[in-house]
This record gives C-alpha cells, sequence and structure tokens, in this order.
C-alpha cells in the first residue's frame, strides 16, 4: 500500500531572511532581497544585480573537520537544514538510529573549484591545496557534509536538474517515502552566490539590466521584464511518511500530494511550452485532483521576456485564468539549483498563515500574462492546495502539489 | 630560530590550524592526539608548516614522530639543513 508523504519541517537561508520568521515578513510585504554588487563590474559582467546573503561562521556550530569542506552551497545548506531538523524534532542521536536520507538539490561549485585552482597555479604543488577543497569542489559538497554531520543512514544522492534541481529532490524523496524504500528524506537545494558562478550566464544577455532599480529589476509577467536575477542560498524540506510523523508527534505542515515531471527534449536553453504542460498535467493526474483544487500556483517566472509567456500559456490551459498566481522570483530573484525547494518553503509560510505573497512589479500584463490571475499585491487568503512550477536549462521540468494535511 | 622560538611559533600556528588550547602543546604530548588529526588532517599539517616554516615534510618525516618534542626536533633538523 501507498504511504502519505508529509512535510515536517522547513528551514530557509535566503535573500529575503535568514530563517522563517524574517522570510515571513518579507513575503508579506512584498521586501525585495536584490542588490547591486559592484565588484561584479570591474569582474566584466553586464549586470551587476543579484540576491545576496552572508556566508554564514559556523564555527559555534561545527567542528573544524565538518567546517573545512564547505564552501557556499554546504554552508548555507547547513544553515537551512539545521532550522529545518529544529522545526520537524529531530536530533543527530535520532537520526542515527533511525534511517533517514538525504536528496539535496545543487548544480555548480564554480567558487569552490576557482579558489582550488588558483591556490595551485600560485604554488605549483597539488599537496599544498589542503585537505578540505576536494569536498568543497565536488558537486555532491552538500551531501557529503550533511550526511556526515547529522549521521544520515538512508538513500544519499545529489540532485542536478538546473533551476529544477530543488523541485525535483523534493520529488523523488517524496516518490521514495510513498513507496515504503524510506520513511523519511531531507531534501533541499542549494545555490552559490558569487561572481564565479554566474559570469557565463551572465554572458548570455540573460540578465535583467536595470541596474539603478535593484528591487524593480525582477518583474515577472510585466510587458516590460528584461531578464532575470541572479540569486541563491539554501532551503530545505523533511519530509516523511504520515506514520513516522505521527509516532514521532512532529509537526505536520503540508501533504505532498502531486509530482509531475517531464523534459522538453529540444533546445537548450530555450523554454517549451510542450514541456511545462506535460508536466503541470502529470502533477495534477497523479494527485488525482481537477483545477478548482488549486488556490494558487507560485510560478516559476524568472522574469525572462520567452519564458514568463510560455509559463503563462501553460498554466492558462491546465489550470485556467481564475487560480491567484504569483512569482517570489519577484523578490527574491532567481535562486537557480534552491529555487523549486524554496518556493515549496515559502509556499508552505502562505498557506499557514493565509496569504499569497506578492508578484511584486507587477504593473502592466503582456499578451500571455493577461490571461492568468497575477496577484500584484499582498492577498488575504486560504490556501488549502497550492502547485509550485519549476524548469530548468536542458528542458527539465518539475511540478510538485502539495495541500494542507487533513487526517 | 632557536628551539623556544621553534616551540612558540609552532604553538601558536598549530593551535589556530587545528583549534585547540595552547596550553595543550606541551613537549611531552602526542602530536597526533593532542592535535586530534585524522589521515586527511596530515595534509593541512604539511600545508601550516610549509607556510610557516617554509620547509614540506615527507610522509616519512612524521613516522619519527610521537611526542611535540620529536616534532621540535624535526623542525629545527629541517630549518638547519634550509640555512
Amino acid at each position: 500500500m501507498e504511504k502519505r508523504v508529509v512535510i515536517t519541517g522547513v528551514g530557509l537561508y535566503s535573500c529575503i531572511g535568514n530563517g522563517k520568521d524574517e522570510v515571513l515578513d518579507s513575503l508579506r510585504n512584498g521586501k525585495s532581497g536584490i542588490i547591486y554588487d559592484e565588484p561584479r563590474k570591474e569582474f566584466g559582467y553586464r549586470s551587476c544585480l543579484t540576491g545576496m546573503v552572508d556566508e554564514p561562521n559556523l564555527k559555534p556550530f561545527l567542528s573544524r573537520r565538518e567546517r573545512i569542506g564547505m564552501h557556499q552551497p554546504a554552508m548555507y545548506a547547513y544553515m537551512s537544514t539545521k532550522e529545518a531538523l529544529e522545526q520537524a524534532k529531530l536530533d543527530v542521536d535520532f537520526l542515527n538510529d533511525n534511517e533517514t536520507g538525504i536528496i539535496f538539490g545543487n548544480d555548480s561549485t564554480a567558487g569552490a573549484v576557482i579558489e582550488t585552482v588558483d591556490k595551485v597555479r600560485e604554488r605549483k604543488d597539488t599537496t599544498l591545496i589542503g585537505s578540505g577543497d576536494i569536498f568543497q569542489n565536488m558537486n555532491c559538497t552538500v551531501n557529503m557534509s550533511l550526511s556526515t554531520i547529522y549521521k544520515l543512514k538512508g538513500i544519499n544522492i545529489t540532485l542536478s536538474a538546473a533551476c529544477a534541481s530543488g523541485s525535483h529532490s523534493i520529488g523523488m524523496g517524496y516518490l521514495l517515502i510513498k513507496q515504503g524504500l524510506q520513511e523519511r528524506v531531507v531534501c533541499g537545494g542549494a545555490q552559490e552566490i558569487n561572481m564565479y558562478a554566474m559570469a557565463s550566464f551572465d554572458g548570455l544577455g540573460t540578465f535583467s539590466v536595470l541596474e539603478d532599480q535593484p528591487s524593480k529589476a525582477s518583474r515577472p509577467f510585466d510587458a516590460s521584464r528584461d531578464g532575470l536575477v541572479p540569486s541563491g542560498g539554501a532551503a530545505t524540506i523533511i519530509i516523511e511518511s504520515l506514520e513516522s510523523a505521527l509516532k514521532r508527534g512532529a509537526p505536520i505542515l503540508g501533504e505532498v500530494i502531486g509530482y509531475g515531471f517531464s523534459s522538453n527534449g529540444e533546445h537548450i536553453s530555450n523554454p517549451n511550452f510542450d514541456g511545462q504542460y506535460r508536466s503541470l498535467n502529470m502533477a495534477m493526474k497523479q494527485a488525482n485532483v481537477k483545477a478548482d483544487i488549486i488556490d494558487y500556483v507560485n510560478a516559476h517566472a524568472t522574469s525572462t521576456p520567452v519564458g514568463d509567456s510560455m509559463e503563462a500559456q501553460a498554466i492558462y490551459s491546465v489550470l485556467g485564468g481564475n487560480v491567484p498566481v504569483s512569482s517570489t522570483k519577484s523578490m527574491t530573484g532567481h535562486e537557480c539549483w534552491m529555487a523549486g525547494a524554496s518556493e515549496v518553503a515559502y509556499s508552505l509560510l502562505m498557506m499557514q498563515n493565509d496569504f499569497v505573497a506578492p508578484n511584486i512589479n507587477f504593473e502592466t500584463p503582456d499578451e500571455d500574462s493577461a490571461k492568468i490571475n497575477i496577484v500584484p499585491e499582498m492577498k488575504e487568503q486560504k490556501i488549502d492546495c497550492f502547485l509550485s512550477n519549476s524548469f530548468g536549462f536542458g528542458g527539465t521540468n518539475s511540478s510538485l502539489i502539495i495541500k494542507k494535511f487533513v487526517k | 630560530m632557536n628551539r623556544e622560538e621553534i616551540i612558540s611559533t609552532t604553538k601558536r600556528f598549530l593551535s589556530e590550524e587545528f583549534e585547540v588550547d595552547e596550553n595543550t602543546i606541551l613537549p611531552e604530548n602526542n602530536l597526533q592526539k593532542t592535535l586530534d588529526l585524522d589521515s586527511l588532517d596530515y595534509v593541512d599539517l604539511v600545508v601550516v608548516i610549509e607556510e610557516n616554516l617554509g620547509f614540506k615534510p615527507t610522509a616519512d618525516d612524521f613516522k619519527s614522530i610521537d611526542s611535540f618534542d620529536d616534532f621540535y626536533d624535526l623542525v629545527e633538523q629541517k630549518l638547519a639543513r634550509l640555512a
């Protein structure tokens, strides 16, 4: 018999807040986390806009050996995972004795790799790199650090699926628990923030150049949008079987009821209506829900001209034009590998607190966005069920449906 | 660098790198246990020695080191050769 899968912990380390309380305040008030990062201009960036988080000081929490293999993705993910595990009432002793998996989304370690290569170039001796860099350089850096720190003994894999990594990580964890192969899985996504990581993306001319108005630059669905704003941080979502959550007396924040996925099988960067449409439809079919059950859609919409139009068309085709839609990327920028997980976390906060966060900077609709119900200002409303989209380079698509838990 | 200077210099960078109390670094104490070194940490030990003293010990050099006193002997010999 298939198991029900519930969410028992959420953690955020985001440019709109360190921890859920700060993030909730930002979501309610439409606060942007976008800044102008001057050093990027000298480095050769076309646009210096970015979401920004501080590198956390982990010395009070972790030993030297635990810290030495961590660069930004793992540092950020430690902060979000610490918060999520605390909420889920899970500690190291329990995790050591009760099999728990980790599927974390991450798709780059550019900053760490470049720092390592620079050391070798300077010193011309690989021994002098030190022992931590290899663990910072590998794409599974978050998994390696968190699984050893928290004594996780179940599935242990990194999920790399471009800007849908975080979303697929929840989807894959959901499938494993649903089938009874795992009791609980630490899911999430991490995204480094440094100028090395995003230089080649900037080079494609994809980023907004509204540099004199950072908080206005990310404007998903607006007719005047001119590109996305890169961002990062980490988000963690703890999912587990309903039986496990009830047995432990853990808080139940929501239930995952649908996961749709697809691949466009076409252009490496251009979005595609058909792929998005299939992902949305698959999630709806799997969740066995009709369109009128969805109270809110957290759109992938990144503020790029073509991508947002395709998604507006896909949402309209599958869900019609009434369901409230917002893209929290209007505040956070595009959190890339982290986005699929953070946007589920943002939506859970909305569901728990009865509001839809605004799609800030949505002032003028275009032909496609006019057909759907985009929420430009914070709206008080109950959310019993929401859908979260994530789409990535290479044509990887993921849609998750999550509802309030009812026994 | 005389022995006293070697002791004070190495105490400073070893306690900083391996995050141990300087007062636990005593000549008769075991180096590996005091600094809580695993196999990976020896790589970092080489790095901090090279950065602070200008020579790179080999794996064989560490085989004869038990106490900090042994370590100071090694440093003395290596620095003498460099001079």
